[in-house]
């Protein structure tokens, strides 16, 4: 069971204003039946033994006292979140993105990660983007929703998008343009796996809803006469 | 040219300022010069300055000040709410007013649609133009 819940002990003294109590120290005293404490010890109120003080290890004086003061740094206990989510972006939500190589794009939202990024994913065989890492603010959020109950993101993290670390190479001049040539074309096979799997169940829920496949093939561009500040998107 | 629709007891108005911008009001009395005691269904009678009242062709029967019971009776009578969305004034609102409210996904679907039916449109005027030629 949960640890016994006391009810919250009113103030004995309650305040007139800041500063001054409602009851006299006298009436105080009679109140907190400090008369009765002492007349069940006999008089005088119940005292205890000091404890004695365990001697602190002789600490030795320092060798090295720093020529100016040092400034102790401000104390911090802020701790490091993920950005708050626009209550507009859930599970499912089609955003367009707005900066970057995909700008325009109208891509599915997926999940936030631990970093604060939003994991986006095309799909990558409707509109080329793949899955991906993209900013909050670099985003708009429309209204429409996809189906996304079938699409199992746990794997992916902020790590699985991190850059591979490659083992130092000899610098020899002739090795090292071949080298660099064939490291940047290839997409490691399984992360080509793991955006047909989440693709899979996604395009599934996406055709079931008329002309959404062509939408999100589609990019956002502002026509003449839209304002933005008057759209709803 | 005459005028042709009047301030009168009964006059409907389109709000074109302020708090109740876009509603239809019923002038109920005239105050003075400038201003009228308006007097809608869904809002609580009070005074406006004619420059913020549009007014339309509809009119009510109505007596001076009437109760909000017998103004909504009488609006009944009259039918203001289907007058309005048939009229081509009111029938604009409206479609303002969806237009607004599309969504992303609401307006791309429009633009197909716009295409589809051009096309249609299109080979039809293709088929006439031959027929003639």
């Amino acid at each position: 069971m949960a640890p016994q819940q006391r009810k919250p002990h009113v103030c004995r003294n309650p305040d007139l204003i800041r500063g001054v109590g409602k009851y006299s120290r006298s009436k105080m005293y009679h109140k907190r039946g400090l008369w009765a404490i002492k007349a069940k010890n006999g008089g005088a109120f119940p005292k205890h033994e000091k404890q004695a003080v365990a001697a602190a290890p002789s600490e030795k004086p320092p060798k090295f006292y720093p020529a100016d003061d040092v400034k102790k740094p401000l104390v911090n206990k802020r701790k490091a979140r993920p950005t708050k989510l626009r209550a507009s972006i859930t599970p499912g939500t089609v955003l367009i993105i707005l900066a970057g190589r995909f700008k325009g794009k109208r891509v599915v939202f997926l999940k936030q990660l631990t970093s604060g990024l939003l994991l986006v994913t095309g799909p990558f065989k409707i509109n080329g983007v793949p899955l991906r890492r993209v900013n909050q603010s670099y985003v708009i959020a429309t209204s429409t929703k996809v189906d996304i109950s079938g699409v199992n993101v746990e794997k992916f993290d902020d790590k699985y998008f991190g850059k591979k670390v490659e083992k130092k190479k000899k610098k020899g001049e002739g090795e090292f343009f071949e080298a660099e040539k064939e490291e940047k074309n290839t997409l490691p096979q399984d992360k080509k796996d793991d955006q047909k799997s989440v693709d899979a169940a996604l395009i599934q829920s996406i055709e079931a809803v008329p002309d959404l496949k062509s939408y999100l093939g589609a990019r956002f561009s502002l026509k003449a006469g839209m304002k933005p500040h008057e759209l709803v998107f | 040219m005459p005028f042709k629709r009047y301030v009168e007891i009964g006059r409907i108005a389109l709000v074109n300022y302020g708090k109740d911008y876009g509603k239809l009001v019923v002038i109920v009395d005239v105050i003075y010069q400038n201003r009228a005691l308006v007097d809608a269904p869904d809002m609580v009678r009070g005074q406006m300055n004619f420059k913020r009242l549009t007014l339309t062709d509809i009119k009510i029967d109505i007596k001076r000040v009437p109760n909000k019971k017998t103004l909504i009776a009488a609006m009944e009578a009259a039918d203001v709410k289907s007058k309005w969305e048939n009229s081509s004034w009111g029938r604009k609102l409206i479609v303002q007013k969806k237009r607004a409210s599309l969504n992303d996904f609401d307006r791309f679907k429009v633009m197909l649609a716009k295409i589809k039916k051009a096309g249609v449109v299109r080979q039809e005027l293709a088929k006439l133009k031959k027929e003639t030629a």
